[in-house]
């Protein structure tokens, strides 16, 4: 019973946090933009236009409800819930800062650390590619069936690469212990010797690369190019029901960075986040936070600066490029594991 | 080997792409004017709302020509002359003008009234806050016209 109830009580504060997240990274990516663009960006809501994104989440709540006749309806409301809740739910193993031990109980900062987590996040990722098929499907309309299409084989073209770098990545968690490990919170603590840091960064690319196609961002947004498909799959959506595909896109953009920084950037771990004490986990959040907007910022950045690619262009360059690139990766990184130690 | 220099090109290329943005972050303030708190910039001959002008004795210098009625590609200004009183001349010329109308909603800022005047009474400012509420908010009388509002405008340095 308590064990539920922890978990319960842990997946509703990630939540509220993952929501703010979402609320405030709408603000730093029109404030960042606007910047890369000469511009000021949103500065008439509050202070520094700080309370934009509250103002925005009020108009889209009250905006009328509009399910339109040629929708099939279940399927058109379910969509945008089935979208988000996948990118919500990969938080639920990513470990958010070191456990902290109070009284002899020990909290950990984790909602659940299971023995799969990779797998899981895997899984749950590929999940989301069906709540932007069915959202085009059952809009019943041609613009978003061709977006919903072009969702659907670019996250399945580009799942490919990302798994076969995390495998790679997996096969190095056997370097220094006796057996390897899915489990996030375990990577994230695990040592690491230097050059095995060097050869992880190496991979990052590749993985930044799929992430970005992973999160419809651009310069791979194609499921949604507003000059030749107009909106993609969210044109019959309007109101809260936009605004929940709007949320799972940048959630998972929170997600991809929070995993990339678990995997490639050492996760809560800096300099003062020393487990056992009680500062720790503060100062691990703290670096956890940095790391993700760091990363967040790369994903912004790239959006200013790189044009939307073609379509074939897109699913060459991970078939003929990124594909063989990771498989070769995969393969130096088999051999180091098994001979440098 | 025609792939792995494509890929050192094509890095090349968007490594140099996203520092000219970086670049752009880093060092360029915002080109941005906060336009009702700041002053908007215009040139020295922009053609805004309206004016009738003056002479510094304080006659108006407009004659009731309707020169500029006849040079309006739009018909947006209305003139109604009248005869002078001799004693106590609005005007320095015989006749001035009793009304005098301009309908924003016709006006296109052409500025042929401006060049049709032969006394220089009827001007474009620099006024540009030309919203308004209802459509007879858009006609200047005459009253407005010789009352110009203050522009909230700087001209532009480097005109």
């Amino acid at each position: 019973m308590s064990l539920v109830l922890v978990a319960a009580i842990k997946s509703l504060v990630l939540i509220l946090l993952l929501l703010t997240g979402f609320a405030y990274l709408t603000y730093y990516e029109r404030k960042l933009l606007a910047r890369f663009h000469v511009r000021l960006g949103p500065n008439r809501a509050g202070p520094f236009g700080l309370l934009q994104p509250v103002a925005d989440a009020v108009k889209a709540i009250f905006k009328e409800e509009v399910v339109p006749n040629h929708v099939d309806r279940v399927v058109y409301l379910l969509a945008p819930a089935l979208s988000l809740i996948p990118a919500l739910v990969v938080f639920a193993v990513i470990p958010l800062a070191p456990d902290l031990t109070v009284f002899g109980y020990t909290i950990s900062f984790t909602i659940t650390d299971i023995n799969v987590a990779l797998l899981y996040i895997l899984a749950i990722t590929s999940v989301a590619t069906y709540g932007v098929m069915l959202a085009g499907w059952s809009s019943n309309n041609n613009y978003a069936l061709l977006g919903a299409l072009r969702t659907a084989s670019q996250m399945l073209s580009y799942e490919l690469p990302l798994s076969l770098i995390l495998v790679a990545v997996l096969l190095t968690t056997n370097i220094g212990r006796e057996t390897g490990t899915l489990s996030l919170v375990a990577i994230v603590q695990q040592e690491r010797p230097w050059w095995l840091w060097l050869w992880l960064w190496l991979a990052f690319p590749i993985v930044f690369i799929c992430m970005l196609a992973e999160s419809n961002r651009s310069p791979f947004d194609l499921p949604e190019t507003e000059n030749e498909l107009i909106a993609g799959f969210q044109i019959e959506y309007g109101g809260i029901k936009f605004a929940l595909f709007f949320m799972a896109e940048y959630i998972s953009m929170i997600a991809g960075s929070a995993l990339m920084a678990s995997l490639f950037f050492g996760g809560w771990r800096g300099p003062l986040a020393t487990p056992g004490t009680w500062y720790g986990p503060l100062v691990g959040f703290g670096w956890l936070f940095f790391k993700i907007v760091a990363l967040l910022f790369l994903y912004i950045w790239v959006r200013a600066s790189i044009p939307r690619i073609r379509y074939d262009q897109l699913l060459q360059f991970c078939w003929k490029f990124l594909t063989p690139l990771a498989i070769l990766y995969l393969i130096a990184t088999a051999i180091i594991v098994v001979f440098v130690p | 080997m025609s792939t792995l220099k494509e890929v050192v090109a094509g890095t090349r290329e968007i490594a140099r792409a996203m520092g000219v943005t970086l670049k752009t972050l880093l060092t360029e303030p915002p080109v941005t004017v906060e336009y009702p708190d700041e002053p908007m910039a215009v040139y020295p001959r922009f053609r805004g709302r309206h004016e009738l002008r003056r002479y510094e004795n304080g006659l108006e210098r407009c004659i009731g020509c309707c020169l500029c009625e006849a040079a309006c590609p739009t018909g947006a200004i209305y003139v109604e002359a009248a005869e002078n009183d001799p004693n106590n001349p609005v005007s320095p010329g015989e006749r001035y003008a009793k009304v005098y109308e301009v309908n924003l909603l016709r006006c296109i800022f052409c500025g042929d009234c401006e060049a049709a005047c032969p006394v220089e009474a009827i001007v474009l400012g620099h006024y540009i806050d030309l919203a308004g509420y209802e459509r007879r908010d858009f006609i200047l009388t005459k009253e407005d016209l010789l009352n110009p509002p203050v522009p909230n405008t700087v001209v532009r340095p480097d005109a």
